[in-house]
């Protein structure tokens, strides 16, 4: 704030103040001109309609001290807090700095009783019954709108209970898909390969997964999917977690296996997103998840 | 005096006025020439065309009746939400949808938050995605096209008002938004939200 607005301010709000004071102590004092009614009362003088007349009886004491008491009360208020201008307060206080106090405090206590699970590597906290319970928390709070309460995902949004990992199930890839996000993008294949072609290709990914398909048609298939989809899916479609291109011989999907859904897939593409959770959950809290979620498909082991 | 003031009701409607005006005179007043409240927060970008829209969107369907957009500095949103809001993150809201009400929650920072195909699930069918959700479904929005006459004509009207476009950004505006559902729109729209700060790590500057 520049110094006039500073000025402006303390001026304005102090001399209102002061003004309010006088103004009660200066009509306290002053001589009006009385007069008296019929019961004999002391009256301004004022008269309205004829026969309104005003008592000119002192204010209430317990109003009149009630009043002063906010004066006081914003005089101290004013040399405690900022409010002048850029005066910044006794006490120093600002609603940032509380923030950073309540923070502080928080991280210092989250430190003390978890700081130590918080250093071990995803791979161990799975181990850990209070990183799991942790962890179960902030996957209800922040993953199952998505991936669902049960963890088992939805149509477009990977089941994280089972085996299948599209960007890899190891500790590391698992944490670094949350903490940094997946960006999967399957490019639309209906213009390259035509209504025919996707048909086939489509076949062909089905008999990848072991159904039984039409020979020929999935043969056909067979050379669109080695010219167009080999490159990520891999020559014998089991994917790459690298680029998170899905294993197609496992016959679980993101986006449906029926043939026609898997046809929409490869006519319009697919664009899966993993938000990155960096910003709201940081390292630790991405970890504590990432043990959770693996923590699920080893219970499906058992 | 007294007597002239008390007799004469204009006169004292007039001094009332007067009298009031000076706390927003210490209130307000300062804060309009305050460079941390009047200018745009580091990396904060007018709306493109379709955001624009979506903002439109936003207003018309009375999202504001159930979300807030300000994040207070308190650790209990900040750990829900992100970063508390500044003041500079507004200032090409106008209106700010602040909000004053979160049946639903904050969308502040609501931006990335979710993939695109999730939030056209969520706004097509709510439960979808959300079981316990008691959001209302927007299922015309996905029907229902942006008019780019309309954005154009909107984006005169800001720059007027001292939004920064140039005429080439509302030239390109058509183009931008034709075609365009206003569930495109809104998307957009949301997908922005409170993404473009760049300044959350830096200390506040209060010049």
């Amino acid at each position: 704030m520049s110094a006039f607005w500073h000025w402006f301010v303390i001026i304005i709000t102090l001399g209102f103040t002061a003004a309010m004071v006088w103004l009660f102590i200066a009509t306290g004092r002053a001589r009006v001109p009385t007069g008296t009614n019929e019961e004999g009362e002391e009256t301004t003088g004022h008269v309205w309609d004829g026969d309104l007349r005003e008592l000119n009886n002192p204010m209430p004491r317990w109003w009149l001290w009630l009043f002063y008491g906010t004066v006081i009360f914003s005089i101290i208020y004013l040399v405690l807090y900022p409010g002048l201008g850029n005066y910044q307060g006794v006490l120093g206080w600002s609603s940032e700095g509380q923030y950073e106090e309540e923070m502080a405090r928080a991280t210092a206590e989250f430190e003390e009783r978890f700081g130590e699970l918080l250093e071990l590597p995803v791979g161990e906290m799975v181990e850990h019954p209070d990183a799991l319970r942790l962890g179960r928390n902030i996957y209800a709070h922040n993953c199952s709108t998505c991936h669902g309460s049960d963890a088992r995902g939805a149509p477009g949004y990977p089941n994280l209970t089972d085996d299948h990992w599209i960007w890899g199930g190891e500790p590391e890839q698992v944490f670094t898909s949350i903490h940094d996000g997946r960006q999967a993008i399957m490019p639309p294949f209906g213009e390259a390969l035509g209504e025919q072609g996707v048909t086939r290709t489509a076949v062909y990914v089905q008999q990848l997964a072991g159904q039984s398909v039409d020979r020929s048609m999935a043969e056909a298939g067979r050379r669109h999917y080695e010219q167009q989809c080999a490159a990520c899916h891999g020559p014998d479609g089991t994917g790459n977690v690298f680029l998170g291109a899905p294993d197609l011989t496992t016959g679980v999907y993101i986006y449906g296996g029926s043939l026609d859904e898997l046809r929409h897939t490869i006519r319009h593409g697919r664009e899966g997103v993993m938000p990155a959770q960096r910003d709201l959950l940081g390292e630790g809290r991405s970890k504590l998840v990432a043990a959770y979620v693996l923590s699920l498909s080893r219970n499906d082991d058992e | 005096m007294h007597e002239k003031i008390e007799k004469n009701i204009g006169l004292m409607a007039i001094l009332i006025v007067i009298a009031i005006s000076f706390g927003g005179l210490v209130e307000i007043v300062p804060l309009m020439f305050k460079a941390s409240v009047v200018e745009p927060a580091e990396g904060v970008e007018p709306y493109d065309p379709l955001r624009l829209a979506g903002r439109d969107v936003y207003v018309a369907e009375g999202c504001y009746n159930c979300h807030s957009q300000q994040i207070r500095p308190f650790r209990a949103e900040t750990e829900r939400y992100g970063h508390y809001s500044v003041a500079g993150e507004f200032v090409y809201d106008r209106p700010f949808q602040w909000g004053s009400k979160r049946t639903g929650p904050d969308l502040a920072r609501v931006g990335g938050l979710y993939s695109d195909d999730w939030h056209y699930l969520h706004m097509m069918d709510p439960r979808a995605v959300v079981p316990g959700s008691n959001m209302p479904a927007y299922p015309w929005l996905a029907e229902r096209y942006v008019d780019p006459d309309v954005v154009q004509r909107r984006m005169r009207a800001l720059k007027r008002i001292g939004t920064p476009y140039s005429d080439e950004d509302i030239e390109r505006a058509y183009e931008a938004v034709a075609g365009k559902t206003e569930m495109d729109a809104i998307i957009a729209y949301l997908q922005g939200l409170g993404t473009e700060w760049t300044g959350q790590h830096a200390t506040g500057d209060d010049s």
